[in-house]
């Protein structure tokens, strides 16, 4: 069980890069998700950690050894990948037992481990078969067994659960959260899955180009996105943008919306120019009495709630309320937001404005 | 019975399995001729009209490993009784066994050659595919060419060079140069067709034992090799049919020590004229080694043919 540390790793292909300069630490014992679309650098990030890929530049600490340069083998991390890469030629058993045999464990030690994995994972009757007819599911615990076989000081998760059903796939990420519960060992998860990322995670790393966007536990990242691709990333429907010119000085609680004043959480800085509102789709609220007005243009019904999307003056919105409002489209509705949730990015360089709200969360950068 | 688009009708069977039949029988014929005529007496041979049916004999067979004299029978009469069954055999022809044809010899060396060159191009083609499949080799695809464009002319073409060359290095006539030679001659095909099979390996497999705690070369030959079985079958067997039945070079370079079968066989001449059984015998021996190594390894083969066609 170790900590991770990345410090300034970079990692260039040619003229590509596909890292640049990230530097984050995950936790002993945590549950670390790298979020982010693909081609993002996440996969590069988690490569780099398992010394499948060399870092071009920058340090990787994993229980305070710097590892940056030492092969894979050396590093005693556990991978499983997207695709398992089960040995084909071996069956379950072989396969399970395989990174204990390169320790050189023999006969009845060996035995005992790859009994209590398989115990663990419920994999006791498949244990002889070759792994080529198994299913998705326990060809996937079959990798979760060879990578917690040899109790390694990490484990290495990219998009693991990404080649099965959609079904399955939650039954799995239940499966995989309670195995993590349960050892307590460090866990690097790769994803492109916004859900998946804050359903399982202890903390999130969402990337970008190469680049950290931002940096904390699932709920942080959610309420007070540190730019506006982490707030149009995470959500589903992700959060709403207004874009507006205007400006807010530093201690401004409230900005201008054409002509409608909206109170926003007191901000740390100033800024003027072009700006946006940023509002998730639950904290907007009907209200008959508000000034600012949408005219409704589609309702999308999901069971106890409804996406309402509305035309503004400042581009389309949507809205997370309770099905039991009825609403018509072009219908014209005011709208009321919860002051103290939104966020005021800069529409420039796409970063939120440090606010009372926000700083506990975007303080440390 | 319901309609199908995938699976095809009765008749659409009955033809596709007659033409495949059909096929069979027109290039099984040569092969069936061959083996028969090695049964036959010289005159069922050459006999007209060709004859099907005839009275099989092993004389062919006999011949093929043996040198032959012919005495006149006062002599004959002094020798005795034949003791064995094939002296008998050549006794009523009135003749008798008087060593030990080359046979054997030739076909020790057609096997040490084929084999030989298969494994050094076996060896040297999976190892120079594996760097060519998984490293970044600078210049990489220039020097796939080249490896390819040595194949662009028929081997043949350089055989002056190649004479002179073996004679002033003292390979002429050599196993090792006779290796040597079909092994540069097929490396490119190896090359070429061990890159296809391993590039289908997903680099994965050798990443987790990698993590596994194994070295580069361990994951190599643990987890690589046993996956490019099937290539590697394949291409050993297009190497060997090569080596095993290459007629041009072993004529030109060859010609006591070292030589292999087919310049050997249509040498074989009876004490009366060509001895077409013996030839046939000849033929029809050289061909069991390969057609036993091809059985051995059909199920790869097959496989290998068709690899990547189908993802699994």
């Amino acid at each position: 069980m170790a900590q991770i540390r990345i410090q300034n790793v970079r990692k260039e292909f040619g003229a590509f890069t596909a890292v640049r300069s990230s530097s984050f630490t995950i936790e002993d014992g945590e549950f670390f998700m790298l979020l982010g679309p693909s081609g993002c650098g996440k996969t590069t990030t988690l490569r780099m950690m398992a010394g499948l890929e060399l870092p071009t530049s920058g340090e990787i600490f994993i229980d305070g050894e710097e590892v940056g340069m030492k092969p894979a083998s050396q590093r005693d991390i556990a991978f499983v990948f997207q695709m398992f890469a089960l040995y084909p030629h071996m069956n379950v058993r072989k396969n399970i037992s395989y990174p204990l045999l390169s320790q050189g464990l023999r006969g009845e030690e060996l035995k005992t481990r790859v009994a209590e994995v398989a115990r663990i994972l419920r994999i006791e009757h498949i244990l002889d078969k070759p792994v080529g007819g198994l299913s998705g599911g326990d060809r996937q615990r079959v990798a979760l067994g060879r990578a917690i076989v040899r109790r390694p000081k990490a484990f290495f998760m990219d998009e693991p659960l990404g080649a099965l059903d959609a079904e399955f796939r939650e039954h799995m990420a239940e499966e995989l959260r309670a195995l993590h519960d349960r050892m307590g060992a460090t866990t690097v998860y790769v994803t492109h899955d916004q859900l998946e990322a804050m359903q399982m995670g202890d903390k999130i790393v969402v990337m970008n180009h190469g680049v950290v966007e931002q940096f904390g536990r699932p709920q942080q990242i959610y309420d007070w996105p540190a730019t506006k691709f982490v707030a149009q990333f995470i959500g589903s429907p992700p959060m709403n943008f207004l874009e507006f010119d205007g400006m807010i000085g530093i201690g401004g609680d409230s900005i201008d919306l054409g002509g409608v004043k909206v109170k926003v959480p007191a901000t740390r800085e100033g800024r003027a120019g072009r700006l946006t509102l940023g509002v998730r789709p639950e904290h907007v609220r009907f209200s008959s009495d508000a000034a600012y007005r949408g005219r409704v243009i589609a309702v999308e019904y999901l069971g106890t709630t409804q996406i309402v999307t509305l035309s503004t003056g400042h581009g389309d919105l949507k809205a997370r309320i309770p099905s039991s409002h009825v609403v018509h489209e072009d219908e014209l509705i005011g709208l009321d937001f919860d002051a103290r949730t939104l966020s005021v990015f800069d529409a420039e360089n796409g970063k939120a404005l440090i606010s009372e709200a926000n700083e506990g969360v975007l303080a440390h950068g | 019975m319901s309609y199908s688009v995938t699976e095809p009708s009765l008749r659409q069977k009955w033809f596709a399995g007659s033409l495949v039949v059909l096929y069979a029988l027109i290039t099984i014929l040569p092969l069936v001729w061959i083996i028969a005529t090695s049964f036959k007496t010289p005159a069922d041979a050459i006999a007209y009209p060709p004859k099907t049916f005839f009275t099989p004999t092993v004389e062919g067979y006999v011949n093929v490993f043996t040198t032959r004299t012919r005495l006149s029978p006062e002599q004959l009469q002094a020798l005795g009784e034949p003791t064995t069954w094939y002296d008998k055999l050549v006794r009523k022809d009135g003749l008798v066994i008087s060593g030990p044809s080359r046979f054997s010899e030739r076909f020790t060396n057609s096997v040490i050659i084929g084999f030989g060159s298969t494994v050094l191009c076996i060896v040297l083609g999976t190892a120079a595919a594996y760097a060519f499949s998984r490293f970044k080799v600078p210049l990489k695809d220039d020097l796939l060419f080249f490896i390819l464009s040595t194949r662009m002319m028929p081997p043949i073409a350089v055989a002056i060079p190649i004479f002179l060359m073996f004679r002033s290095l003292g390979l002429s006539d050599t196993h090792a140069g006779m290796i040597l030679l079909y092994t540069a001659v097929n490396l490119s095909l190896s090359v070429w067709l061990l890159k296809g099979f391993i590039d289908e390996i997903p680099i994965e497999y050798e990443e987790a034992a990698l993590i596994d705690g194994y070295t580069r070369f361990q994951a190599f030959y643990k987890v690589v090799l046993p996956q490019a079985a099937t290539g590697i079958a394949s291409t050993a067997i297009f190497c060997l049919i090569f080596a095993w039945n290459e007629y041009a070079f072993a004529v030109l370079l060859t010609s006591g020590n070292a030589q292999t079968a087919p310049p050997f066989i249509p040498t074989i001449i009876g004490v009366s004229g060509q001895d077409w059984p013996a030839v046939a015998a000849g033929a029809t021996l050289f061909l069991v080694p390969v057609m036993v190594f091809t059985i051995l390894l059909r199920k790869h083969l097959l496989r290998g043919i068709t690899f990547g066609a189908v993802r699994k």
